[in-house]
């Protein structure tokens, strides 16, 4: 078992991404599936960018098993006040400078969903936000 | 088409990845949303985007895209580059508009994904 854990910054879209980065280069060097990698990565990438854009910072958790990957993200921030809402496609409250970075097309919730085996998103208004995704190898 | 032949038909510069101009591109696709593309099922695609950002390396790396051209002249950025470099990318960048690019490509036979 293998732990991992990186700090996210809000509104810091140079380094955005660079937690997935590592995680996809530990999944290669233990040689796991590439369209698994791929999946997880996606995902992640999504759920990372959400806590640059919308959180005021956060944390993500990464446990790597033989046979899974489970990843939790936990922000504080103003929350998901209706998570169904959020997890539709095109909903966005995404701001001006988030949309001018290629994001905010309310579509990375749904992907996530599309691309984990489990998605558990929980929320507190003006508290933060839980993601927890797992993906089998 | 091999990525030198994208490069003369779009008078591109090829920013990164000067050591695989013989490669061959089937298929692209174009949009400046990195959610959309984060959405691509196949990786065997080429990017055509005008957003010009560290997240378009990023997008590219997560969703494995090996090539990328940048229209209307944008102009990628060193730690971009240092990414593309990292992740054995091709980067060209044309001053070709969006829909012409789109078009000139779309002539010369690459299909779309969708
Ligand atoms: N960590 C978070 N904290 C607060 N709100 C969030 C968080 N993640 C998502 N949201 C809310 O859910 C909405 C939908 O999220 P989703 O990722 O689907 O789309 P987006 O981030 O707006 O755009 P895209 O992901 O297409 O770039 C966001 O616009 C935001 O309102
Ligand atoms: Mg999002």
């Amino acid at each position: 078992m293998m732990n991992f854990e990186y700090p996210v910054q809000a509104g810091d879209f140079t380094n955005a991404g660079s937690a997935s980065s590592s995680v996809k280069k530990t999944l290669k060097q233990l040689n796991v599936d590439p369209s698994i990698i791929k999946r997880v990565v996606v995902a992640l990438y999504e759920a990372e960018v959400n806590v640059v854009a919308h959180s005021h910072g956060g944390t993500i958790y990464v446990v790597i098993d033989n046979d899974k990957i489970a990843i939790k993200l936990e922000d504080k921030g103003p929350g998901i006040p209706d998570i169904d809402l959020a997890m539709t496609v095109g909903y966005s409250t995404a701001s001006p400078q988030v949309r001018e970075m290629g994001f905010g097309a309310g579509m990375g919730l749904p992907n996530i969903k599309h691309n984990v085996d489990y998605l558990d998103v929980k929320s507190e208004v003006n508290v933060g936000t839980i993601v927890e995704m797992i993906v089998n190898f | 088409m091999t990525i030198s032949e994208i490069q003369t038909v779009l008078n591109a510069k090829i920013l990164c990845g000067e050591d695989k101009i013989t490669q061959t591109i089937d298929r692209a696709f174009a949009s400046d949303l990195m959610s959309d593309v984060l959405t691509l099922k196949s990786d065997d695609i080429m990017l055509l985007t005008g957003l010009c950002n560290i997240q378009t390396v990023r997008t590219m790396e997560m969703a494995d895209l090996n090539t990328v051209i940048f229209v209307r002249g944008k102009k990628a950025t060193e730690d971009m580059i240092d990414i593309a470099k990292e992740n054995d990318m091709i980067v060209l960048q044309t001053e070709c508009s969006m829909f012409r690019t789109c078009g000139i490509l779309y002539e010369a036979g690459i299909k779309p994904v969708f």
